[in-house]
C-alpha cells in the first residue's frame, strides 16, 4: 500500500504535465495561426505594378502619382499614360475612373476624373484620394481607336 | 523512466518559452515592420503643419487671429447679448461643450465638434456642409438656435467695437448708415423683410464683411491644434528601438489595446492618420437619437455644401476654381451616403465624452459594445461587422484610448478668454 501511493502520484503528475505542455502548444499554435491569418488578408502574390496591359491586351497603361508615394487620406493627382500594344501613344482616348477596396465593399470618397489630355498619351487624373491603408484597387475603362478595353491596378497602401 | 522524465521536462521548458513569446508579442512593445508603420502614421510627429486654406488670404494672418479670438469669446454677437462661439466650444474643455446637444440661445439637434484640428479637415461638421473653417463659423452664427443674430446686426456690432481692428486687415468699413439693425437672408421674417429691403450693392457690402468675420475666426481656430499625448512618447521610443522606455511609458494592457486598434478591431479603418480620424464619412449604425427629427448625415450635407452661398467656388472664397478639388470631385450622391458622419479626431477622446453626433453613448464602454456588436443602421447601411472582442480586450482597447490624451500645441495665451472691453 504505502509503495504504490507515491506511484499513482507520479503518473497524475505526468498527467498532469502533459496536458499543460500539450495545452501551452495548442494555444501557440492557435496565435500563430491567428497571426497568419492576418497577415494573409490580402493576397500574397497581389500584383501592384504601375504598368499593365488590359484585359484584352488592347492597351498598355501605367500610371505616375503626383506625389513620390500613394497617400492616404490626401487629394492628388494619377498620370496615366496609354499606349497600344505595340508601343505608340494612344490620343483621344474617353476614360472612365473607379476604385474600390475589394475587402471592405466600399469605394473611393472622391470622384476622380480624366481633366486633361497632356499629350504623348498622357492622361491627367484628378481628384484621387484613398481613406484609409490597405489593398485598393483602380479600375480604368478606356475607348480608343473603336476599341474599349478595361485595365486594373493594385495598390498596397500604408 | 529518467529518459521520459528529461523529456516531459524539456517539453514543459519549450512550451513556456513558447508561450513567454507569444504573451511578450502580443503585451509588450515588440512589432512587426507592418506594425510599425502603421504606429508612425499615427504618431504626432507625422503630423505636418496645417495644409494652406486658399479660399482664406487671412488665413495665416496674426492680426486676423487676433481679431478672431475675441470675436470667438465675444458675447455680443448673438440675438440675446450671452453666446459666444465659446458658449459650446469652450477653451478649458477642449474647445467642445460636454453634452449632449449644444445649448445657444435654443438647443441644437447635434453634438458640438472640438475646433481643435479643424484647420485640417476638408469638410467641417458632421456632415460636412461647410468646407472651410471660415464658412463654418458663420453657420452658427445665423442659426436661430445657436446665435440667432444676422449679418447686418454683426456689421453694426463690428463698426461699433472693433472698427480699428477691422479697417486695419479689410480696408474701410462699408456705410452703414440707413441699414436696418437686423437684416438677413434667414427665416426669421423680420429680418428677411429687411434684407429683401436692402440694395444689393448694400448686400454685398455687408456679407462681405460677414465673410471677413469668419476669416477672422477661422485664423484664430487654426492655430488650435493637437500636442503630445503618451502615446506619442511611446511610439517616439519605439522608433528608436528603444523598447525598455517604450514598456515603462504604456502598461501592456494598453500595448495590448493599441494592438487590436490597429489590427483586429479595425479601428484605424476610419480613425487613422496622426489626428486619428480620416475626415472622411461613414455610417457605423450608430442609433438614432430619441425626440430628434430624422437625420440624414452626409446625404443632406453634400447637397448643402454644394448649394453654400460661402463655398470654395463661391464668389467670397479667395480660392482659384482648380483649387478647390474637394467640392468638384465630391461625390454627390448615392445609397452609401445616407447617415454617414464625420468620425471625429480621436486625440483627447477620453476627456470628451458623451460620443456621436448627437452624443447618444454617455462612455467609451457604450460606444465600444457598440463596435463589437455592430447593430444594423436605422437608416441606410452600417460598414461595421462584428468584432466578438471579449471583455479584456474592449477594456484594453479603452486603455489605449486613454493614452490619447494630451495637451493642445498652442501658446497660452491663445486658449484663454482674450482681454477686450465687454
Amino acid at each position: 500500500m504505502q509503495e504504490s501511493k507515491p506511484k499513482s502520484t507520479s503518473v497524475r503528475l505526468w498527467l498532469w504535465i502533459g496536458g499543460i505542455v500539450a495545452a501551452l502548444v495548442l494555444a501557440f499554435a492557435i496565435f500563430m495561426v491567428t497571426m497568419g491569418m492576418r497577415m494573409n488578408a490580402v493576397p500574397s502574390d497581389l500584383d501592384t505594378s504601375t504598368t499593365q496591359r488590359t484585359e484584352n491586351g488592347v492597351f498598355n497603361v501605367s500610371y505616375i502619382a503626383s506625389t513620390d508615394t500613394v497617400p492616404v487620406n490626401q487629394m492628388h493627382a494619377w498620370t496615366l499614360h496609354v499606349e497600344t500594344a505595340d508601343g505608340q501613344p494612344v490620343e483621344d482616348a474617353a476614360i472612365s475612373v473607379d476604385g474600390d477596396m475589394p475587402q471592405h465593399g466600399h469605394g473611393l470618397p472622391t470622384r476622380p476624373q480624366v481633366t486633361k489630355y497632356l499629350g504623348d498619351g498622357d492622361y491627367l487624373v484628378e481628384g484621387m484620394k484613398f481613406q484609409m491603408a490597405g489593398w485598393w484597387v483602380m479600375d480604368f475603362t478606356i475607348t480608343a481607336n473603336g476599341q474599349t478595353d478595361a485595365v486594373r491596378f493594385n495598390m498596397r497602401l500604408q | 523512466m529518467k529518459l521520459s522524465r528529461n523529456i516531459a521536462i524539456l517539453s514543459i521548458f519549450l512550451g513556456l518559452a513558447l508561450v513567454t513569446t507569444a504573451c511578450s508579442l502580443s503585451g509588450r512593445s515588440r512589432w512587426s515592420d507592418e506594425e510599425v508603420t502603421a504606429l508612425r502614421t499615427l504618431w504626432i510627429g507625422n503630423l505636418s503643419p496645417p495644409p494652406a486654406d486658399p479660399s482664406n488670404r487671412y488665413a495665416d494672418d496674426p492680426r486676423a487671429a487676433a481679431l478672431g479670438q475675441k470675436l470667438f469669446f465675444d458675447t455680443r454677437f448673438s440675438s440675446n447679448g450671452q453666446v459666444a462661439c465659446a458658449t459650446c466650444h469652450l477653451p478649458d474643455q477642449l474647445f467642445q461643450d460636454g453634452i449632449a446637444l449644444s445649448r445657444g440661445v435654443g438647443v441644437t439637434s447635434r453634438r458640438a465638434m472640438s475646433v481643435v484640428g479643424t484647420a485640417y479637415s476638408p469638410w467641417l461638421f458632421w456632415d460636412g456642409r461647410k468646407d472651410s473653417q471660415w464658412a463654418q463659423a458663420l453657420g452658427p452664427m445665423e442659426n436661430p438656435v445657436e446665435h440667432g443674430g444676422n449679418r447686418t446686426l454683426y456689421a453694426h456690432l463690428i463698426a461699433e467695437f472693433y472698427a480699428e481692428e477691422y479697417t486695419a486687415l479689410f480696408g474701410p468699413l462699408p456705410d452703414l448708415s440707413g441699414l436696418p439693425r437686423d437684416a438677413a437672408p434667414i427665416a426669421d421674417p423680420e429680418a428677411l423683410a429687411g434684407w429683401e429691403g436692402m440694395s444689393a450693392k448694400d448686400r454685398e457690402a455687408v456679407t462681405r464683411l460677414y465673410v471677413n468675420m469668419g476669416k477672422s475666426i477661422a485664423a484664430y481656430e487654426r492655430l488650435l491644434v493637437p500636442g503630445e499625448s503618451r502615446f506619442d512618447q511611446y511610439v517616439e521610443a519605439v522608433l528608436n528601438n528603444d523598447n525598455e522606455a517604450a514598456d515603462e511609458i504604456l502598461t501592456p494592457d494598453e500595448i495590448a489595446g493599441l494592438r487590436l486598434f490597429i489590427g483586429e478591431a479595425n479601428c484605424t479603418n476610419c480613425h487613422n492618420g496622426p489626428l486619428f480620424t480620416n475626415n472622411d464619412f461613414h455610417n457605423t449604425g450608430v442609433p438614432a437619437a430619441k425626440d430628434l427629427p430624422e437625420d440624414i448625415g452626409r446625404s443632406k450635407g453634400v447637397q448643402d455644401v454644394l448649394a453654400d452661398e460661402f463655398n470654395c467656388l463661391s464668389i467670397y472664397s479667395d480660392a482659384k476654381p482648380e483649387q478647390c478639388s474637394e467640392l468638384k470631385f465630391l461625390v454627390a450622391e448615392g445609397h452609401q451616403l445616407v447617415r454617414q458622419f464625420k468620425p471625429p479626431s480621436l486625440r483627447n477622446v477620453a476627456e470628451r465624452g458623451p460620443y456621436m453626433h448627437a452624443g447618444q453613448f454617455a462612455t467609451l464602454e457604450e460606444v465600444l459594445n457598440h463596435y463589437n456588436t455592430a447593430p444594423e443602421a436605422p437608416a441606410g447601411h452600417s460598414e461595421l461587422e462584428p468584432l466578438d472582442l471579449s471583455e479584456k480586450q474592449v477594456e484594453q482597447i479603452i486603455a489605449f484610448l486613454k493614452t490619447l490624451s494630451g495637451p493642445l500645441d498652442a501658446d497660452e495665451a491663445w486658449l484663454t478668454r482674450p482681454e477686450y472691453s465687454n
